[in-house]
Protein backbone atom coordinates (compact mmCIF):
# COMPACT_ATOMS: atom_id res chain seq x y z
CA UNK A 1 0.00 0.00 0.00
CA UNK A 2 1.63 3.12 -1.09
CA UNK A 3 -0.03 6.18 1.13
CA UNK A 4 0.18 9.75 0.18
CA UNK A 5 2.72 11.18 2.86
CA UNK A 6 1.19 13.89 4.67
CA UNK A 7 3.69 15.22 7.12
CA UNK A 8 6.90 14.88 6.93
CA UNK A 9 9.27 15.36 10.24
CA UNK A 10 13.27 15.12 9.40
CA UNK A 11 15.86 15.06 11.55
CA UNK A 12 14.30 17.69 14.20
CA UNK A 13 16.35 19.35 16.99
CA UNK A 14 15.18 21.52 19.71
CA UNK A 15 17.14 22.80 22.23
CA UNK A 16 15.93 24.97 25.35
CA UNK A 17 19.39 27.05 26.68
CA UNK A 18 21.41 23.84 27.21
CA UNK A 19 18.79 21.39 27.49
CA UNK A 20 18.11 19.32 24.94
CA UNK A 21 14.26 18.43 24.44
CA UNK A 22 14.57 17.23 20.97
CA UNK A 23 17.00 15.25 19.51
CA UNK A 24 17.09 13.73 15.87
CA UNK A 25 13.15 13.07 15.55
CA UNK A 26 11.90 11.64 11.93
CA UNK A 27 8.66 10.50 11.06
CA UNK A 28 6.12 10.30 8.61
CA UNK A 29 2.25 10.68 8.78
CA UNK A 30 0.20 9.33 6.08
CA UNK A 31 -3.41 10.80 4.86
CA UNK A 32 -6.40 9.01 6.59
CA UNK A 33 -3.60 7.79 9.48
CA UNK A 34 -4.49 8.32 13.24
CA UNK A 35 -0.49 8.60 14.80
CA UNK A 36 -0.33 8.29 18.53
CA UNK A 37 2.42 9.99 20.20
CA UNK A 38 2.89 8.54 23.40
CA UNK A 39 5.29 9.62 26.22
CA UNK A 40 5.89 10.18 29.61
CA UNK A 41 5.61 13.83 31.53
CA UNK A 42 8.63 15.84 29.81
CA UNK A 43 9.66 13.49 27.29
CA UNK A 44 9.29 16.37 24.15
CA UNK A 45 6.00 15.41 23.03
CA UNK A 46 4.44 19.21 22.96
CA UNK A 47 7.27 20.37 21.83
CA UNK A 48 6.97 18.11 18.93
CA UNK A 49 3.50 18.81 18.43
CA UNK A 50 3.90 22.95 18.78
CA UNK A 51 6.78 23.01 16.33
CA UNK A 52 4.89 21.07 13.83
CA UNK A 53 2.14 23.48 14.71
CA UNK A 54 4.32 26.39 13.59
CA UNK A 55 4.31 27.88 17.00
CA UNK A 56 7.71 27.34 17.80
CA UNK A 57 11.11 27.16 15.14
CA UNK A 58 12.75 23.49 15.35
CA UNK A 59 16.67 24.81 16.31
CA UNK A 60 17.69 22.46 13.07
CA UNK A 61 15.62 20.21 10.74
CA UNK A 62 12.43 20.89 9.14
CA UNK A 63 8.56 19.75 8.61
CA UNK A 64 6.67 19.55 5.65
CA UNK A 65 3.14 19.83 6.19
CA UNK A 66 1.43 18.46 2.21
CA UNK A 67 5.39 19.49 0.94
CA UNK A 68 5.57 23.01 2.33
CA UNK A 69 8.40 24.24 4.91
CA UNK A 70 6.62 25.04 8.13
CA UNK A 71 9.28 27.55 8.82
CA UNK A 72 9.45 28.91 5.08
CA UNK A 73 6.21 28.99 3.50
CA UNK A 74 4.05 29.35 6.81
CA UNK A 75 1.10 30.49 5.53
CA UNK A 76 0.44 27.60 2.89
CA UNK A 77 1.37 24.74 5.56
CA UNK A 78 -0.59 26.13 8.25
CA UNK A 79 -3.65 26.52 5.74
CA UNK A 80 -3.43 22.34 6.21
CA UNK A 81 -3.49 22.26 10.04
CA UNK A 82 -5.54 22.54 13.00
CA UNK A 83 -4.24 22.61 15.99
CA UNK A 84 -5.34 22.28 19.90
CA UNK A 85 -2.96 22.58 21.83
CA UNK A 86 -2.66 21.14 25.66
CA UNK A 87 -4.21 24.37 26.67
CA UNK A 88 -7.45 25.13 24.49
CA UNK A 89 -6.87 28.63 22.67
CA UNK A 90 -10.07 29.90 24.02
CA UNK A 91 -11.47 33.63 24.28
CA UNK A 92 -13.76 33.28 27.95
CA UNK A 93 -15.71 36.49 26.71
CA UNK A 94 -17.23 35.24 23.15
CA UNK A 95 -20.19 32.75 22.47
CA UNK A 96 -19.18 29.48 21.05
CA UNK A 97 -20.57 30.94 17.69
CA UNK A 98 -18.71 34.04 18.22
CA UNK A 99 -15.51 32.15 18.57
CA UNK A 100 -16.02 29.81 16.07
CA UNK A 101 -16.96 32.59 13.42
CA UNK A 102 -13.55 34.16 14.50
CA UNK A 103 -11.37 31.01 13.59
CA UNK A 104 -13.43 30.68 10.41
CA UNK A 105 -11.78 34.28 9.17
CA UNK A 106 -8.38 33.28 10.74
CA UNK A 107 -8.68 30.44 8.73
CA UNK A 108 -9.58 32.71 5.55
CA UNK A 109 -12.35 30.48 4.77
CA UNK A 110 -14.59 32.25 2.18
CA UNK A 111 -16.95 33.96 3.70
CA UNK A 112 -20.11 32.28 2.65
CA UNK A 113 -18.94 28.83 3.42
CA UNK A 114 -18.88 30.03 7.21
CA UNK A 115 -22.29 28.83 8.35
CA UNK A 116 -21.78 25.23 6.83
CA UNK A 117 -18.42 24.35 8.58
CA UNK A 118 -19.39 26.25 12.25
CA UNK A 119 -22.97 23.88 11.70
CA UNK A 120 -20.47 21.19 10.59
CA UNK A 121 -17.69 21.72 13.19
CA UNK A 122 -20.35 22.12 16.35
CA UNK A 123 -22.38 19.18 15.33
CA UNK A 124 -19.68 17.04 14.64
CA UNK A 125 -18.84 18.02 18.42
CA UNK A 126 -21.32 17.59 20.31
CA UNK A 127 -21.82 21.85 20.10
CA UNK A 128 -25.03 22.07 18.47
CA UNK A 129 -27.20 23.00 21.58
CA UNK A 130 -24.37 25.51 23.21
CA UNK A 131 -23.67 27.76 20.21
CA UNK A 132 -25.47 30.77 22.31
CA UNK A 133 -23.46 30.48 25.80
CA UNK A 134 -20.48 32.15 26.85
CA UNK A 135 -17.63 29.91 26.65
CA UNK A 136 -16.19 30.88 30.04
CA UNK A 137 -19.46 29.72 31.53
CA UNK A 138 -19.12 25.88 30.11
CA UNK A 139 -17.56 23.41 31.85
CA UNK A 140 -14.08 21.98 30.95
CA UNK A 141 -15.38 19.09 29.01
CA UNK A 142 -17.46 21.53 26.76
CA UNK A 143 -14.70 23.84 26.55
CA UNK A 144 -11.93 20.87 25.30
CA UNK A 145 -14.80 20.09 22.61
CA UNK A 146 -15.02 23.72 21.68
CA UNK A 147 -10.98 23.47 21.42
CA UNK A 148 -11.78 20.31 18.93
CA UNK A 149 -14.19 22.06 16.76
CA UNK A 150 -12.03 25.21 16.42
CA UNK A 151 -9.21 22.58 15.02
CA UNK A 152 -11.62 21.45 12.61
CA UNK A 153 -13.75 24.29 11.59
CA UNK A 154 -11.34 25.09 8.39
CA UNK A 155 -11.43 21.14 7.98
CA UNK A 156 -7.64 20.96 7.45
CA UNK A 157 -6.02 17.58 5.84
CA UNK A 158 -3.84 17.53 9.37
CA UNK A 159 -5.46 17.69 12.77
CA UNK A 160 -2.83 17.57 15.69
CA UNK A 161 -4.59 17.01 19.25
CA UNK A 162 -2.41 17.74 21.71
CA UNK A 163 -3.78 15.19 25.27
CA UNK A 164 -7.45 16.64 23.40
CA UNK A 165 -8.75 13.99 26.55
CA UNK A 166 -8.09 15.47 29.68
CA UNK A 167 -10.09 16.81 31.96
CA UNK A 168 -12.97 14.86 30.64
CA UNK A 169 -15.62 12.25 31.86
CA UNK A 170 -15.17 8.55 30.60
CA UNK A 171 -18.72 8.81 28.34
CA UNK A 172 -17.12 12.22 26.82
CA UNK A 173 -13.71 10.50 26.21
CA UNK A 174 -15.22 7.48 24.11
CA UNK A 175 -17.36 10.02 22.16
CA UNK A 176 -13.96 12.04 21.51
CA UNK A 177 -12.20 9.27 20.44
CA UNK A 178 -15.13 7.88 18.22
CA UNK A 179 -14.85 11.75 16.84
CA UNK A 180 -10.94 10.95 15.99
CA UNK A 181 -11.66 7.85 14.13
CA UNK A 182 -14.35 9.42 12.24
CA UNK A 183 -11.78 12.14 11.61
CA UNK A 184 -9.30 9.59 10.38
CA UNK A 185 -11.84 9.09 7.45
CA UNK A 186 -10.73 12.66 5.76
CA UNK A 187 -7.69 13.81 8.06
CA UNK A 188 -4.38 12.76 8.99
CA UNK A 189 -4.61 12.80 12.58
CA UNK A 190 -1.29 13.16 15.32
CA UNK A 191 -2.99 12.82 19.18
CA UNK A 192 -0.41 12.83 22.02
CA UNK A 193 -1.16 11.37 25.56
CA UNK A 194 -0.23 9.61 28.09
CA UNK A 195 -3.71 7.68 28.54
CA UNK A 196 -2.62 4.26 26.80
CA UNK A 197 -6.24 3.23 26.18
CA UNK A 198 -6.96 5.82 24.17
CA UNK A 199 -3.94 5.03 21.83
CA UNK A 200 -5.36 1.27 21.86
CA UNK A 201 -8.92 2.37 21.08
CA UNK A 202 -7.63 5.30 18.43
CA UNK A 203 -4.88 4.92 16.09
CA UNK A 204 -3.43 3.23 13.45
CA UNK A 205 0.55 3.90 14.42
CA UNK A 206 2.40 4.44 17.66
CA UNK A 207 5.53 6.28 18.48
CA UNK A 208 6.83 6.33 22.01
CA UNK A 209 9.27 9.25 22.89
CA UNK A 210 11.56 9.51 25.77
CA UNK A 211 14.00 12.11 26.71
CA UNK A 212 13.38 13.81 23.44
CA UNK A 213 14.16 10.39 21.28
CA UNK A 214 11.85 8.67 19.31
CA UNK A 215 12.17 5.05 21.08
CA UNK A 216 9.23 3.13 19.00
CA UNK A 217 7.63 3.44 15.93
CA UNK A 218 5.19 1.01 15.43
CA UNK A 219 1.47 -0.10 13.81
CA UNK A 220 -1.17 -0.72 16.22
CA UNK A 221 -1.13 -4.19 14.95
CA UNK A 222 2.74 -4.96 14.92
CA UNK A 223 2.06 -3.64 18.76
CA UNK A 224 -0.45 -6.14 19.52
CA UNK A 225 1.54 -9.20 18.09
CA UNK A 226 4.35 -8.08 20.51
CA UNK A 227 2.45 -8.08 23.05
CA UNK A 228 1.31 -11.29 22.46
CA UNK A 229 4.73 -12.33 23.32
CA UNK A 230 6.32 -15.51 23.94
CA UNK A 231 5.03 -17.23 27.46
CA UNK A 232 1.58 -19.15 28.79
CA UNK A 233 0.75 -20.61 31.75
CA UNK A 234 -0.21 -24.05 31.91
CA UNK A 235 -1.52 -26.01 34.94
CA UNK A 236 -1.45 -29.60 34.75
CA UNK A 237 -3.09 -32.43 37.71
CA UNK A 238 0.04 -34.64 37.27
CA UNK A 239 3.04 -33.22 36.73
CA UNK A 240 5.40 -34.99 34.22
CA UNK A 241 9.22 -34.35 34.32
CA UNK A 242 10.22 -30.68 33.09
CA UNK A 243 12.54 -31.80 30.57
CA UNK A 244 9.49 -33.59 28.69
CA UNK A 245 8.05 -30.29 28.46
CA UNK A 246 11.06 -28.53 27.71
CA UNK A 247 11.20 -31.25 24.94
CA UNK A 248 7.90 -29.82 22.92
CA UNK A 249 8.27 -28.57 19.85
CA UNK A 250 9.23 -24.50 20.18
CA UNK A 251 9.54 -24.32 23.87
CA UNK A 252 12.59 -22.52 25.13
CA UNK A 253 12.49 -22.81 28.79
CA UNK A 254 10.32 -23.91 31.83
CA UNK A 255 9.33 -22.43 34.87
CA UNK A 256 7.90 -24.32 37.92
CA UNK A 257 5.50 -21.74 39.92
CA UNK A 258 5.12 -21.79 43.43
CA UNK A 259 1.78 -23.98 43.63
CA UNK A 260 3.66 -26.89 42.10
CA UNK A 261 0.85 -27.83 39.49
CA UNK A 262 1.73 -24.48 36.91
CA UNK A 263 4.27 -24.27 35.00
CA UNK A 264 5.39 -21.09 32.19
CA UNK A 265 6.19 -22.54 29.12
CA UNK A 266 9.01 -19.65 27.21
CA UNK A 267 8.33 -20.43 23.83
CA UNK A 268 9.42 -18.21 20.03
CA UNK A 269 7.66 -16.33 18.29
CA UNK A 270 7.26 -18.31 15.38
CA UNK A 271 6.24 -22.19 16.85
CA UNK A 272 3.38 -22.04 19.51
CA UNK A 273 3.41 -24.94 21.22
CA UNK A 274 0.34 -24.63 22.79
CA UNK A 275 -1.35 -27.88 19.91
CA UNK A 276 1.40 -30.13 20.94
CA UNK A 277 0.99 -29.52 24.21
CA UNK A 278 -2.74 -30.18 24.45
CA UNK A 279 -2.22 -33.57 22.40
CA UNK A 280 1.07 -34.84 24.33
CA UNK A 281 -1.12 -34.23 27.70
CA UNK A 282 -4.25 -35.81 26.25
CA UNK A 283 -1.87 -38.71 25.49
CA UNK A 284 -0.35 -39.10 28.26
CA UNK A 285 -3.27 -38.05 31.05
CA UNK A 286 -1.26 -35.31 32.66
CA UNK A 287 -4.70 -33.77 33.42
CA UNK A 288 -4.38 -30.34 31.56
CA UNK A 289 -7.07 -28.26 32.62
CA UNK A 290 -5.76 -24.58 31.86
CA UNK A 291 -3.58 -23.18 29.37
CA UNK A 292 -3.49 -19.21 29.22
CA UNK A 293 -1.41 -17.28 26.85
CA UNK A 294 0.19 -14.51 28.71
CA UNK A 295 -0.11 -11.27 27.22
CA UNK A 296 2.14 -8.35 27.49
CA UNK A 297 0.04 -4.83 28.30
CA UNK A 298 0.68 -2.14 26.27
CA UNK A 299 1.67 -0.26 29.62
CA UNK A 300 4.52 -3.09 29.76
CA UNK A 301 5.70 -2.41 26.82
CA UNK A 302 5.92 1.26 27.60
CA UNK A 303 6.88 0.98 30.74
CA UNK A 304 10.09 -0.86 29.52
CA UNK A 305 11.33 0.99 27.17
CA UNK A 306 10.74 4.45 28.57
CA UNK A 307 12.81 2.95 31.52
CA UNK A 308 15.75 1.66 29.58
CA UNK A 309 18.20 4.05 28.53
CA UNK A 310 17.45 3.84 25.03
CA UNK A 311 20.17 3.73 22.34
CA UNK A 312 18.90 2.58 19.06
CA UNK A 313 15.55 3.20 17.32
CA UNK A 314 13.65 0.54 17.40
CA UNK A 315 11.91 1.21 14.16
CA UNK A 316 9.66 -2.13 13.16
CA UNK A 317 7.89 -0.67 10.69
CA UNK A 318 11.05 0.01 8.54
CA UNK A 319 12.71 -3.13 9.68
CA UNK A 320 9.59 -4.89 8.41
CA UNK A 321 9.78 -3.64 5.02
CA UNK A 322 13.60 -3.90 4.80
CA UNK B 1 -9.98 40.86 5.64
CA UNK B 2 -7.76 39.32 8.16
CA UNK B 3 -6.12 42.16 10.03
CA UNK B 4 -9.71 43.73 10.47
CA UNK B 5 -11.22 40.46 11.33
CA UNK B 6 -8.28 40.68 14.18
CA UNK B 7 -8.94 44.49 14.97
CA UNK B 8 -12.55 43.36 15.59
CA UNK B 9 -12.17 41.03 17.68
CA UNK B 10 -9.83 43.02 19.32
CA UNK B 11 -12.05 46.13 20.30
CA UNK B 12 -14.91 43.41 20.80
CA UNK B 13 -13.12 41.95 23.52
CA UNK B 14 -12.20 45.40 25.08
CA UNK B 15 -15.86 46.54 25.18
CA UNK B 16 -17.17 43.02 26.68
CA UNK B 17 -15.02 43.64 29.85
CA UNK B 18 -16.25 46.58 31.97
CA UNK B 19 -12.54 48.06 31.19
CA UNK B 20 -13.59 49.95 28.11
CA UNK B 21 -16.58 51.30 29.27
CA UNK B 22 -14.91 52.50 33.16
CA UNK B 23 -11.75 53.94 30.85
CA UNK B 24 -14.36 56.10 28.49
CA UNK B 25 -16.73 57.49 31.63
CA UNK B 26 -13.83 58.61 33.79
CA UNK B 27 -12.19 60.21 30.94
CA UNK B 28 -15.15 61.81 29.81
CA UNK B 29 -16.24 62.98 33.11
CA UNK B 30 -12.57 64.01 34.47
CA UNK B 31 -12.06 66.19 31.35
CA UNK B 32 -15.90 67.57 31.05
CA UNK B 33 -14.53 69.24 34.51
CA UNK B 34 -12.03 70.56 33.46
CA UNK B 35 -13.68 71.69 30.24
CA UNK B 36 -16.18 73.68 32.15
CA UNK B 37 -13.67 74.86 34.69
CA UNK B 38 -12.11 76.13 31.52
CA UNK B 39 -14.98 77.95 30.41
CA UNK B 40 -15.81 79.79 33.29
CA UNK B 41 -12.26 81.51 33.23
CA UNK B 42 -12.91 82.43 29.75
CA UNK B 43 -15.95 83.75 30.96
CA UNK B 44 -14.38 86.08 33.59
CA UNK B 45 -11.98 87.25 31.00
CA UNK B 46 -14.39 87.97 28.05
CA UNK B 47 -14.82 91.52 29.05
CA UNK B 48 -11.23 92.31 29.39
CA UNK B 49 -10.61 90.41 26.22
CA UNK B 50 -12.91 92.18 24.05
CA UNK B 51 -11.07 95.27 24.77
CA UNK B 52 -7.66 94.38 23.32
CA UNK B 53 -6.60 93.69 20.08
CA UNK B 54 -5.68 90.58 18.26
CA UNK B 55 -6.52 88.93 21.89
CA UNK B 56 -6.76 85.09 22.09
CA UNK B 57 -10.07 83.27 21.01
CA UNK B 58 -12.02 80.61 22.16
CA UNK B 59 -10.29 78.04 20.62
CA UNK B 60 -7.03 79.12 22.54
CA UNK B 61 -8.10 79.35 26.01
CA UNK B 62 -10.99 76.72 26.16
CA UNK B 63 -9.96 74.24 23.50
CA UNK B 64 -6.17 74.02 23.40
CA UNK B 65 -5.75 74.00 27.19
CA UNK B 66 -8.72 70.89 26.89
CA UNK B 67 -6.57 69.13 24.93
CA UNK B 68 -3.63 69.58 26.82
CA UNK B 69 -4.86 68.17 29.87
CA UNK B 70 -6.18 65.40 27.46
CA UNK B 71 -2.80 64.02 26.32
CA UNK B 72 -1.82 64.00 30.25
CA UNK B 73 -4.60 61.74 31.27
CA UNK B 74 -4.08 59.36 28.21
CA UNK B 75 -0.95 59.21 28.70
CA UNK B 76 -2.05 57.28 31.89
CA UNK B 77 -4.71 55.95 31.10
CA UNK B 78 -3.13 54.65 27.32
CA UNK B 79 -1.29 51.62 29.35
CA UNK B 80 -4.10 50.11 31.26
CA UNK B 81 -6.09 49.33 27.38
CA UNK B 82 -2.85 48.39 25.52
CA UNK B 83 -1.58 46.06 28.34
CA UNK B 84 -3.58 42.91 28.05
CA UNK B 85 -3.05 42.98 23.95
CA UNK B 86 -0.45 40.37 23.76
CA UNK B 87 0.70 39.46 27.48
CA UNK B 88 -3.06 38.48 28.37
CA UNK B 89 -3.00 36.31 24.85
CA UNK B 90 0.11 34.60 26.25
CA UNK B 91 -1.16 34.07 29.71
CA UNK B 92 -4.44 32.88 28.44
CA UNK B 93 -2.39 30.40 26.05
CA UNK B 94 -4.84 31.52 23.70
CA UNK B 95 -1.40 33.12 21.04
CA UNK B 96 -1.49 29.46 19.58
CA UNK B 97 -4.56 29.88 18.11
CA UNK B 98 -2.79 32.91 15.88
CA UNK B 99 0.42 31.44 15.74
CA UNK B 100 -0.99 28.36 14.00
CA UNK B 101 -3.39 30.15 11.84
CA UNK B 102 -2.24 31.04 8.37
CA UNK B 103 -1.82 34.74 9.26
CA UNK B 104 1.53 36.70 9.30
CA UNK B 105 2.96 38.04 12.47
CA UNK B 106 3.00 41.48 10.60
CA UNK B 107 -0.85 41.01 10.23
CA UNK B 108 -1.28 39.74 13.84
CA UNK B 109 0.48 42.88 14.86
CA UNK B 110 -1.23 45.24 12.78
CA UNK B 111 -4.38 44.25 13.71
CA UNK B 112 -4.27 44.31 17.14
CA UNK B 113 -3.12 47.78 16.57
CA UNK B 114 -6.22 49.20 14.26
CA UNK B 115 -8.10 47.32 17.07
CA UNK B 116 -6.66 49.40 19.93
CA UNK B 117 -6.84 52.68 17.80
CA UNK B 118 -10.18 51.85 17.05
CA UNK B 119 -11.26 51.99 20.27
CA UNK B 120 -8.83 54.96 20.90
CA UNK B 121 -10.27 57.10 18.28
CA UNK B 122 -13.96 56.56 20.03
CA UNK B 123 -12.47 58.26 23.07
CA UNK B 124 -11.00 60.72 20.35
CA UNK B 125 -14.31 61.41 19.11
CA UNK B 126 -16.13 62.03 22.38
CA UNK B 127 -13.13 64.39 23.40
CA UNK B 128 -13.82 66.60 20.41
CA UNK B 129 -17.87 66.36 21.13
CA UNK B 130 -17.16 68.56 24.25
CA UNK B 131 -15.64 71.79 22.24
CA UNK B 132 -17.77 71.36 19.27
CA UNK B 133 -20.77 72.17 21.56
CA UNK B 134 -19.34 75.70 22.01
CA UNK B 135 -20.57 76.20 18.53
CA UNK B 136 -23.98 76.46 19.87
CA UNK B 137 -22.67 80.00 21.00
CA UNK B 138 -20.01 80.90 19.23
CA UNK B 139 -17.53 80.72 16.31
CA UNK B 140 -14.16 78.37 16.68
CA UNK B 141 -11.03 78.47 14.99
CA UNK B 142 -11.52 75.30 12.92
CA UNK B 143 -7.75 75.31 11.70
CA UNK B 144 -6.38 75.31 15.16
CA UNK B 145 -9.07 72.33 16.36
CA UNK B 146 -8.49 70.40 13.57
CA UNK B 147 -4.96 70.47 13.92
CA UNK B 148 -4.88 70.01 17.61
CA UNK B 149 -7.35 66.56 16.84
CA UNK B 150 -4.90 65.86 14.63
CA UNK B 151 -1.95 65.92 17.00
CA UNK B 152 -4.09 64.38 19.74
CA UNK B 153 -4.95 61.31 17.29
CA UNK B 154 -1.24 61.06 16.50
CA UNK B 155 -0.26 61.20 19.86
CA UNK B 156 -2.80 58.61 20.81
CA UNK B 157 -1.61 56.41 17.63
CA UNK B 158 2.36 56.47 19.17
CA UNK B 159 1.28 55.46 22.70
CA UNK B 160 -0.67 52.74 21.25
CA UNK B 161 2.54 51.51 19.88
CA UNK B 162 4.40 51.69 23.01
CA UNK B 163 2.05 49.73 24.63
CA UNK B 164 1.83 47.41 22.09
CA UNK B 165 5.50 46.74 22.13
CA UNK B 166 5.94 46.53 26.25
CA UNK B 167 2.81 44.27 25.73
CA UNK B 168 4.49 41.60 23.51
CA UNK B 169 7.65 41.62 25.89
CA UNK B 170 5.55 40.43 28.85
CA UNK B 171 3.15 37.61 29.98
CA UNK B 172 1.72 39.69 32.63
CA UNK B 173 -0.41 42.34 32.04
CA UNK B 174 0.37 44.87 35.12
CA UNK B 175 4.23 44.51 33.87
CA UNK B 176 3.39 45.76 30.31
CA UNK B 177 1.12 48.60 31.69
CA UNK B 178 3.66 50.17 34.30
CA UNK B 179 7.09 49.73 31.36
CA UNK B 180 4.76 51.24 28.84
CA UNK B 181 3.70 54.16 31.27
CA UNK B 182 7.26 54.50 32.33
CA UNK B 183 8.41 54.93 28.57
CA UNK B 184 5.62 57.53 27.30
CA UNK B 185 6.71 59.14 30.73
CA UNK B 186 10.17 59.54 29.40
CA UNK B 187 9.56 60.45 26.06
CA UNK B 188 7.33 62.84 27.28
CA UNK B 189 9.92 64.79 29.55
CA UNK B 190 12.72 64.11 27.54
CA UNK B 191 13.29 67.65 26.98
CA UNK B 192 13.81 68.71 30.40
CA UNK B 193 16.99 67.36 29.92
CA UNK B 194 17.97 70.36 27.50
CA UNK B 195 17.07 73.09 29.92
CA UNK B 196 20.33 73.03 31.91
CA UNK B 197 22.73 71.85 28.98
CA UNK B 198 23.96 73.43 25.84
CA UNK B 199 22.63 73.67 22.27
CA UNK B 200 23.55 70.24 20.61
CA UNK B 201 22.14 68.14 23.70
CA UNK B 202 19.56 70.34 23.89
CA UNK B 203 18.51 70.73 20.59
CA UNK B 204 18.14 66.18 20.01
CA UNK B 205 16.33 65.29 22.79
CA UNK B 206 13.79 67.81 22.28
CA UNK B 207 13.57 66.68 19.33
CA UNK B 208 12.64 63.37 20.48
CA UNK B 209 10.70 64.45 23.32
CA UNK B 210 7.27 63.50 21.97
CA UNK B 211 5.52 66.45 24.34
CA UNK B 212 7.45 69.31 21.79
CA UNK B 213 5.85 68.21 18.20
CA UNK B 214 2.62 67.45 20.31
CA UNK B 215 2.92 71.44 21.67
CA UNK B 216 3.41 72.77 18.15
CA UNK B 217 0.44 71.05 16.78
CA UNK B 218 -1.89 72.21 19.65
CA UNK B 219 -0.84 75.92 19.22
CA UNK B 220 -1.97 75.21 15.16
CA UNK B 221 1.48 75.24 13.83
CA UNK B 222 0.78 72.26 11.42
CA UNK B 223 4.42 71.19 10.38
CA UNK B 224 5.17 67.97 8.29
CA UNK B 225 8.48 67.37 10.46
CA UNK B 226 5.92 66.84 13.48
CA UNK B 227 4.00 64.53 11.71
CA UNK B 228 6.43 62.27 10.15
CA UNK B 229 7.70 62.29 13.69
CA UNK B 230 5.12 60.73 15.26
CA UNK B 231 4.98 58.36 12.00
CA UNK B 232 8.24 57.19 12.28
CA UNK B 233 8.11 56.38 16.31
CA UNK B 234 4.22 54.46 15.47
CA UNK B 235 6.88 52.46 12.66
CA UNK B 236 9.60 51.71 15.24
CA UNK B 237 7.89 50.35 17.78
CA UNK B 238 5.10 48.03 15.39
CA UNK B 239 7.82 46.39 13.25
CA UNK B 240 9.56 46.00 16.97
CA UNK B 241 6.43 44.58 18.15
CA UNK B 242 6.80 41.89 14.78
CA UNK B 243 10.56 41.30 16.05
CA UNK B 244 9.78 40.31 19.27
CA UNK B 245 6.63 38.00 18.49
CA UNK B 246 8.97 36.30 15.87
CA UNK B 247 11.19 35.44 18.49
CA UNK B 248 8.46 33.73 20.43
CA UNK B 249 8.99 30.46 18.41
CA UNK B 250 12.72 31.24 17.94
CA UNK B 251 13.79 31.01 22.08
CA UNK B 252 10.98 30.28 24.42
Amino acid sequence: MKAQVLVSVEHLYRYYGGACALNDVSFDVNRGEVLGFLGPNGAGKSTTMQILSGNLAPSTGRVLINGMDIVKQPRQAKAALGYLPDQPPLYRELTVNEYLQYCARLHRLPRGEHRVAIDRAKQRCGLTEVGKRLIGNLSKGYQQRVGIAQAIVHMPALVILDEPTVGLDPIQMREIRALIRELSSEHGVILSTHILPEIQATCDRVQIINKGRLVLSDTLAGLQARMHSSSMVVALHKMPPMAELAALPGVGSVELLAEGHRVRLHHTSEQNPAEALVERAVQQGWGLHELIPECVSLEQIFVDITRTEPHEVTDVTRDEAA
Amino acid sequence: MIIFSIAARELRSLFLSPLAWTILAVVQFILAYLFLAQIDVFLQVQPRLAALEGAPGMTELVVVPLFGSAAILLLLVVPLVTMRLVSEERKAQTMSLLFSAPISMTEIIIGKYLGIMGFLLITLALIALMPLTLLLGGALDGGMLFSGLLGLALLLGSFAAVGLFMSTLSAQPAVAAISTFGVLLLLWILDWVGNNSSGEIKGIFGYLSMLRHYELLLKGMFDSSDVIYYLLLIMVFLVLSVHRLDADRIQR
